[in-house]
């Protein structure tokens, strides 16, 4: 089992990816050069956050174009696991294999803070490690994070069970327009969603910053460990 | 090669004709101006006078500061640079030394709020990777005028984005600093960005300049016309012309600079660097001229090389022009392919623009003409050294004498007047727009007292923490810079780190006034002080002059502000006290002894206006035990909270200290003042209960004076004075505390 994390130009979250993945997961991991046109055989592609070609035009529109994303794209569609996070899950967007579009915050600024999410399945190979109703607490940073799509197309991404992680109270009650709970504004408090097939996933908050409790909180572990151990042959699967 | 009187580079049609007025106009006094004639042994040519008043501002060159900071402790067993370079070094263990700076970008941040504040953390953070150091952390200090003057809202919305948007793309947290706002500052604020970045010992690169022949490369953004004469400006004061000012501000690319601090690494890695230093205030000239200077070499820079962003520079526009995110590379003759191949495969643009050359003259070329052919080391060397002259402000006496005391009728309704003003309120609203958990170091971010980042791969950590009180300072320049040296060391040791280095931003007014020399002066002598007594090397530093306004009723000069910024080391990450109380239960002492002191303190000045009285003593063997002692204690893992006693006394710190659990607490005092005064020397901890005879103990070991004070639980924050009890509900105080900055912003 490989990971392999993008680097686009400006991606800043690659190292942390990387860490996580590496130092903590002890998996095998590489960094994948946005110009190349290979993903070098790796099972899991990590899209990571940061602001690659400097969020010019859209954030991730950019980066949807390079030849990487091309062997990302490839990937998908055979059914590879891949993971956006933050600027990753804009960039998935941009790149058309996740539906919907971000806007700036509500409040028009960038925020950063830790965020509760709701766990909405747990039948993916992300999320076989959590519990459905489950509450995470995550850290966000970002200043597009407000989640959008033509109401018909939400109701369409609902009812396929394609959203996977909501904003939420501590105690796990959704409340949309609680600007300190949901501080972005998401469209249906939205944090993480995947595709048709559940292969891919995008998600706003930094699951790999909360991977070790000197930092004050692993409550991105399991999501993490979890998308590792689902790509370990039957058996392998680490405690 | 040839000496002195050289002809002179022939003047251009469209030049203007040099002389003493237009070198006036440039920034350089008559005096000046005839030393750089007898340096040339003739008169400078335009370019030569564009490169020559570059240098010798008062931003590049240090003249009215130089003869002070030499007072400074420079040197230790773990400092391996120190003041000189792009940034101080020093030994962390496990083989990395830290690399740190702090810089201001005062005026720029005032004509140009959003842009000066981001290239001034743009600054700071290449002169740190400049040194081969990964940024892995930012602080800043942010000085802003009342929220109601003019334009201040304008400009605190556009510094805090600035800053945010700028380390956020780069990617670096910033995990501290501090933000006060004063009616000195109403006409200049203060913008100060401190950078800190991790390197292998053995991986340092220097702004040296060595072996005739090596190409100069030019790597990063392209040169426009943005930020000339922005060191010059920069040197000057405000005046009501001062807006029109806006194009010497220089514009910011983050991302740009990500990618160059990536190129950077990988590039120092292929050993073909000789010398690297990024282009700052006054860009090619100072970069080329300053890496030549150090080296003792020459240089032949041949400017139609430059990569331009736009057609028609002149030599003079390129050398002055401060357009961001651009390095010089010195590298190995013949293997300059290694570093450019680098380059390229990032996406930058890099160039050969000139190259070493002995005799240690800079010929600047276009063309094959020469514009400029000067001496490096009599400009860079032989600056202007100024001592000015100083005096004590006429009504020092009356200043110092100690303030008549207002009544202190219900202290926790006083306590709650304190906690609504902006100066006391919460900064979330500010340090949510800066991501401060990128990289994954962030052990302890904004909002306690020290910021804590670990160093992956060790068992250690850093602590950063930035500190001043300008009011101290304007009462009593010398104890106002002992007192931040004192405070920051405190603060470090709240959470168990020993200090390793300081790096300062001295942020004065026009050192032309001999009452702003003697400030100046006055704070360097107290810095130095206490930074000898408690060991702290200065590493790195910048100076600030000229923060002063002209009004109607005169100059308006800011209150002395050395704002200082100090690391520590933690070397061995256990468990760390929080800034808060932990659990309900803990007995809470407080370590230090009151004395009543209320000179400058914050109760006075922000409920009674009142900026009266020599501010507290700061006694260093205090001090020094106790930061001693709380290393130990926290070593030991016997405190649940730690958090120092500052501004506001220990009625702000037990009410700070209940905020963030929301725990309430209940602490003893004999009289309302004590919970006022701002005596040092002093912090507030907390424990669980079988652990306050053992820390008792401690203290008197350390001759620290220690009180068992009360205890944390229930929901009322209350303060029992003589018998009486005064409380309110921590839920209450906190919502107040929480809204006071956002609804002082009318947000």
């Amino acid at each position: 089992m490989k990971v392999g994390v993008v680097v686009f130009p400006g991606s800043n979250c690659d190292h942390d990816v990387y860490h996580a993945f590496s130092h903590v997961l002890d998996c095998e991991a590489m960094f994948l050069w946005h110009g190349d046109e290979t993903i070098h055989g790796c099972d899991l592609i990590v899209l990571p956050g940061g602001f690659a070609y400097g969020d010019y035009l859209r954030a991730g529109a950019l980066a949807a174009l390079s030849p990487v994303m091309a062997a990302v794209r490839r990937h998908a569609r055979e059914g590879g696991l891949v993971l956006g996070i933050c600027n990753g899950f804009q960039v998935l967007l941009e790149a058309g294999l996740l539906p919907g579009a971000m806007r700036r915050n509500q409040g028009l600024r960038f925020l950063c803070q830790d965020v509760y999410l709701r766990v909405e399945r747990n039948d993916l190979p992300f999320t076989s490690r959590l519990k459905v109703g489950q509450v995470l607490r995550l850290p966000i940073a970002h200043a597009e994070g407000n989640y959008e799509d033509a109401p018909e197309r939400l109701d369409a991404l609902e009812e396929r069970r394609q959203v996977v992680f909501r904003y939420c109270a501590p105690d796990g009650s959704i409340c949309a327009f609680d600007e300190e709970l949901n501080p972005n504004g998401a469209a249906r408090a939205i944090a993480g969603i995947t595709n048709e097939h559940g292969n891919v996933l995008g998600l706003m908050p930094h699951p790999e910053r909360s991977v070790e409790a000197l930092l004050g909180n692993s409550d991105g572990l399991a999501l993490l460990a979890g998308t590792a151990a689902s790509l370990l042959p039957l058996g392998e699967a680490r405690a | 090669m040839s000496e002195a009187n050289v002809s002179a580079p022939a003047r251009r049609p469209n030049e203007p004709t040099v002389g003493p007025a237009l070198a006036a106009e440039r920034g350089l006094s008559g005096e000046e101006y005839e030393q750089l004639r007898a340096i040339l042994g003739r008169d400078p040519s335009w370019t030569e006078l564009g490169v020559a008043s570059a240098l010798w501002s008062e931003h590049c060159s240090y003249k009215s500061s130089k003869v002070y900071l030499r007072e400074f402790p420079t040197s230790g067993p773990r400092v391996l640079q120190g003041p000189g370079e792009n940034a101080g070094v020093v030994d962390v263990g496990h083989g990395w030394v830290a690399v740190f700076k702090m810089e201001s970008h005062n005026h720029p941040s005032y004509i140009e709020p959003y842009q000066g504040a981001a290239t001034g953390v743009g600054g700071i953070l290449r002169d740190v990777f400049t040194m081969g150091a990964r940024p892995i952390a930012c602080l800043d200090a942010l000085r802003f005028g009342e929220i109601d003057a003019p334009r201040m809202r304008y400009l605190i919305d556009g510094v805090v984005r600035g800053v945010g948007d700028y380390g956020n793309c780069f990617g670096v947290p910033t995990v501290g600093g501090e933000t006060a706002f004063h009616r000195c500052y109403n006409g200049n604020i203060l913008v100060n960005a401190f950078a800190l970045g991790v390197a292998r010992k053995d991986q340092i690169f220097k702004a040296r300049a060595s072996g005739a022949g090596n190409p100069i490369l030019y790597a990063g953004s392209r040169t426009g016309r943005d930020g000339i004469h922005g060191a010059t400006m920069a040197s000057e004061s405000f005046d009501t012309e001062s807006e029109t000012k806006r194009p010497t501000v220089q514009v910011g690319d983050p991302f740009t600079e990500k990618v160059l601090l990536e190129a950077c690494l990988e590039a120092m890695r292929t050993g073909a660097i000789v010398a690297i230093q990024d282009m700052g205030a006054a860009g090619l000239t100072s970069s080329t001229f300053e890496m030549a200077g150090r080296g003792g070499t020459g240089m032949r820079l041949d400017l139609e090389k430059v990569p331009l962003r736009e057609p028609g520079l002149t030599p003079y526009e390129m050398m002055l022009s401060e357009s961001q995110e651009r390095m010089v590379v010195l590298a190995k003759r013949g293997r300059e392919e290694e570093v450019e191949r680098v380059f390229r495969r990032w996406g930058l643009e890099i160039a050969e623009i000139g190259e070493i050359t002995d005799g240690g003259r800079a010929l600047l070329c276009f063309n094959g003409e020469t514009y400029a052919d000067i001496p490096i080391e009599p400009l860079t060397e032989q600056a202007p050294v100024y001592r000015r002259p100083t005096a004590p402000p006429p009504d020092l006496a009356a200043r110092w004498e100690a303030p008549a005391l207002p009544e202190i009728g219900h202290p926790i309704e006083t306590l709650e007047r304190l906690l609504d003003t902006p100066d006391f309120g919460s900064k979330r609203w500010i340090w949510r727009q800066y991501d401060h958990t990128v990289r994954t170091n962030t052990v302890r971010g904004p909002g306690g007292d020290a910021a804590v980042v670990r160093l992956k791969g060790t068992p250690s950590a850093l602590a950063l923490t930035a500190d001043v009180n300008p009011v101290y300072c304007q009462l009593d320049p010398e104890r106002g810079g002992m007192q931040a040296v004192a405070e920051a060391v405190r603060n470090l040791a709240c959470v168990g780190a020993e200090p390793v280095g300081l790096t300062d931003c001295l942020n004065f007014g026009n050192p032309q006034n001999p009452h702003v020399a003697w400030q100046l002066q006055q704070s360097v002598l107290g810095l130095s002080a206490a930074c000898r007594a408690l060991d702290v090397p200065v590493i790195s530093g910048n100076v600030s002059l000229y923060n002063e306004t002209q009004t109607d009723s005169g100059p308006q000069s800011i209150y002395p502000t050395p704002a200082v910024a100090m690391v520590g080391l933690i070397p061995l990450l256990g468990h760390l006290p929080e800034s808060h109380f932990e659990q309900a239960g803990d007995r809470i002492l407080l370590l230090g002894r009151d004395r009543a002191e209320f000179g400058g303190s914050a109760w006075l000045r922000l409920l009674y206006d009142l900026e009266q009285g020599r501010p507290p003593e700061v006694d260093l063997e205090a001090e020094r035990n106790l930061a001693l002692l709380l290393r130990e204690l926290i070593g030991a893992g016997l405190l649940s909270t730690a958090h120092d006693l500052s501004e506001g006394g220990l009625a702000l710190a037990a009410a700070e200290a209940c905020f963030g659990r929301s725990l309430g607490a209940r602490l003893e005092v004999s009289s309302p003042f004590e919970l006022f005064s701002e005596t040092q020397a002093r912090a507030l901890v907390a424990c669980p209960p079988s652990h306050s005879i053992e820390i008792l103990r401690a203290a008197e070991r350390h001759g620290v004076p220690a009180t068992e004070i009360g205890e944390v639980g229930g929901e009322n924050l209350g303060f029992e004075v003589g018998g009486e009890i005064f409380q309110a509900p921590v839920a209450r105080l906190e919502a107040v505390w929480e809204r006071a900055l956002p609804k002082a912003l009318g947000l």
